[in-house]
């Protein structure tokens, strides 16, 4: 029987992939032909979903950008087999977009069915987990340590440090906590490994509890990737069922398990406190630090917090050796660089590189510049409380000390290009209306101050005593800055600020220019 | 997954189940099957009001005395959680919900042409019901399909590369 892969992946969804499926089926019966639809994760290149693939002697060949309509012309053309198309891409493995990667977080992602628990096996998947399986805790923690592993979630706090202190805080009870909650604008890296490779995210985990003596996990989840969750949820069950989860994990006499929980829609709720707040069925509050969640987190007890992309590179980091993962970036970046190329680019998708490639490399080689064919004027880096970065600053290299330098972050590698018909002005005043919106209300500058913003920026836009009202724009970041809780409050001056220097002429327009 | 037929790709994509557990009952079995579901679980309120939810398609303010003594919570904190989230409301909503990206990367793609166009097609704001009852619309922050956008969610669908004229489609088609 021939194998033909069609992602099931939200974005190939999103744009027909499951019609497609269904219409493939539809033709191979109506032609008497054996076919079987395996429904793969997305390789993340998002810009040439759907992307079929086929089985051939020389490798799996691709279809890109396959519509319903092109199916029966597909079939005409000899379909199932090789054949000559408009669609027809050749060998996967010659894609120049995915060629040039390092992929090491998501070398199986599109590869494999992200259910089949042997498919995962089968392309190196649990050689992580067994590796930690012969080692003591501290050995796991040093091997992490070691491999300059830093948190993906936004913050790049050293994972071996964190994983150490849970580990030397006794308790009778510890937690691992998957922060899934993606909220991020411009960010799909998450999404992508759960839906493509759930069983990465598992193994990162229970590699997380052996080397810490966890016995419980949890994924907060966001409630917007409900296909996240079904994957998530059929990939748990099949590795209870294999015994890599529950009881006795493959009899080492160590017991973990893990539950998925949904969030509610906040955005502060991927902050790592108001998390656990969440998690414990509050409103998602930001807690005061200290304590670390490290030692008084979920219930009071001692938690790891790490990212799915943390969690997932783990697996990489154990299966492989530390050295080989410090062996890709730069500096004290070490490790790859999970970049998400969004808003409007032409070829988007998700990007693994080593750290040190420049902006400009990324959407001008990458991404093939902006998908409305205008110059492109504005990048948004590091989600909504990034940085909006002009053209003179794309040739910053993408690593957290040279990102910091220019007054922007990495985060969690989002970075969504702008075209020239973007008025800056409407952008500063969404990240306050956005601060003022997701605020978990904690602090006054931030619940109250961010809707002072966008009063602030409305007459700025009208060109109502505009020098004045820009100096208080900029006492009123000044007091974001330094009266926060969080990087919620204390980074919204962050995009509100660059788009200020950056881009003054969008802030000088006066009543005669309305 | 791995399909050879029809119709089990049809069970595959049958996303929704997930979510909506047809009610069963009236609202007060519904309530209290599911605060004995989640009374044990750590944390487990935000699961119960999500099964609430998905079951009645809101949380009714008359379910809050219930839920609070059946998970030893207090009214106050019940409904504190119920407001703070987004996803929750206690209103009876239309029959599907309608989350329109408002974040950044659909921003770059014209999402704020988009808005204004589901409003007046819609004849609704953020938070409003349509005359007919069939669809609630809601602003969303990133459904993560930022590669492809202007997203748009429909139920548990999400649409990529949403214009206006595509909306219309994907109504009339719904
Ligand atoms: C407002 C706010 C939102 C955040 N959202 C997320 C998120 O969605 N996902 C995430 O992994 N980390 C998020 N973080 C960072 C977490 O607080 C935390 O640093 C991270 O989960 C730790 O994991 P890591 O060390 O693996 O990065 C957010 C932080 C803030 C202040
Ligand atoms: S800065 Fe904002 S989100 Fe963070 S704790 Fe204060 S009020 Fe809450
Ligand atoms: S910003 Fe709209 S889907 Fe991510």
């Amino acid at each position: 029987m021939v194998r033909v892969f069609i992602p099931g992946d939200t974005t190939a969804c999103a744009l027909g992939a499951n019609e497609v499926a269904a219409e493939i089926l539809r033709q191979a019966q109506q032609r008497g032909l054996e076919v079987e639809v395996i429904r793969n994760g997305s390789r993340g290149a998002f810009w040439l979903e759907p992307l079929l693939e086929i089985d051939s002697d020389h490798g799996r060949l691709a279809f890109g950008q396959v519509s319903v309509d092109d199916v029966f012309e597909l079939f005409e053309a000899g379909f199932p087999r090789p054949c000559e198309h408009e669609t027809y891409l050749g060998k996967v493995a010659d894609i120049e977009w995915l060629e040039r990667q390092d992929r090491l977080t998501f070398a199986r992602a599109g590869l494999t069915d992200p259910t089949s628990l042997e498919d995962y096996k089968k392309h190196g998947g649990y050689k992580g987990l067994k590796q930690a399986l012969k080692m003591s805790p501290a050995e796991i923690v040093d091997e992490v340590t070691r491999s300059g592993l830093r948190g993906r979630g936004g913050a790049a706090f050293p994972t071996g440090i964190k994983w150490n202190t849970v580990l030397n805080t006794p308790a009778d009870q510890k937690y691992v906590a998957a922060n899934a909650d993606e909220g991020d604008s411009g960010t799909f890296a998450d999404r992508l490994l759960m839906e493509a490779d759930p069983y990465q995210l598992i193994e990162g985990m229970t590699i997380c509890a052996m080397a810490v003596g966890a016995s419980q996990g949890y994924i907060y989840l966001r409630s917007e990737y409900p296909k996240a969750l079904m994957i998530l949820e059929q990939a748990i069950n099949t590795a209870r069922e294999a015994n890599l989860l529950g009881d006795d994990i493959g009899a080492s006499g160590r017991d973990f398990d893990i539950e998925v929980r949904v969030g509610a829609g906040a955005y502060i709720c991927g902050e790592e406190t108001s998390m656990l707040e969440s998690l414990e069925g509050k409103r998602g509050l930001v807690r005061f630090k200290p304590p670390l969640p490290a030692i008084e987190g979920l219930f009071g007890k001692p938690t790891v917090v790490n990212n799915v992309l943390t969690l997932g590179a783990v697996s990489t980091v154990l299966a492989e050796g530390a050295s080989h993962y410090e062996d890709y970036g730069c500096g004290r970046s070490r490790g790859t660089l999970t970049v998400q190329l969004a808003g409007n680019i032409r070829r988007g998708g998700l990007v693994e590189i080593p750290f040190g490639t420049s902006l400009r490399t990324l959407v001008e080689d990458f991404g093939g510049g902006t998908a409305s064919g205008r110059p492109a004027r504005a990048i948004q880096v590091g989600g909504p409380l990034g940085a909006y970065l002009p053209a003179s600053q794309w040739d910053t290299p993408l690593d957290y000390e040279s990102m910091s330098e220019v007054g922007a972050m990495l985060g969690h590698g989002g970075v969504v290009v702008f075209d020239d018909s973007v008025d800056m002005l409407e952008q500063a005043r969404f990240a306050m209306e956005f601060c003022a919106l997701e605020s978990c209300g904690k602090c006054t500058p931030c619940r109250i101050g961010s809707v002072r913003g966008v009063e602030l920026l409305d007459k700025i836009g009208i060109g109502d005593e505009r020098s004045a009202n820009m100096d208080l724009l900029e006492e009123l970041c000044e007091t974001l800055d330094g009266g926060s809780l969080c990087a919620m409050g204390g980074l919204t001056p962050m995009p509100v600020r660059s788009a200020v220097k950056y881009f003054p002429e969008d802030f000088e327009r006066g009543l005669e220019d309305l | 997954m791995r399909v050879n037929c029809l119709n089990s790709l049809t069970t595959v994509l049958d996303f929704k189940n997930l979510y909506m557990n047809p009610s069963t009952g009236n609202h007060a079995t519904v309530v209290t099957r599911a605060v004995e579901k989640y009374a044990e679980t750590p944390g487990g309120l935000l699961p119960l009001l999500h099964e609430i939810q998905a079951s009645l398609g809101y949380i009714p303010k008359t379910s809050v005395p219930m839920i609070a003594s059946g998970m030893g919570l207090s009214r106050a904190e019940v409904h504190g959680v119920i407001s703070f989230y987004h996803d929750f409301h206690d209103e009876p909503r239309g029959e599907t919900t309608i989350h329109l990206c408002r974040a950044e990367a659909c921003q770059a793609m014209g999402s704020r042409l988009l808005e204004k166009h589901v409003k007046s097609r819609l004849g609704v704001d953020f938070g409003g019901t349509t005359k007919d009852g069939r669809y609630t619309l809601e602003p969303v922050y990133c459904l993560g399909n930022c590669a492809c956008s202007p997203s748009i969610r429909i139920g548990d669908d999400v649409h990529a590369r949403v214009d206006a004229d595509r909306f219309d489609q994907l109504l009339d088609m719904d």
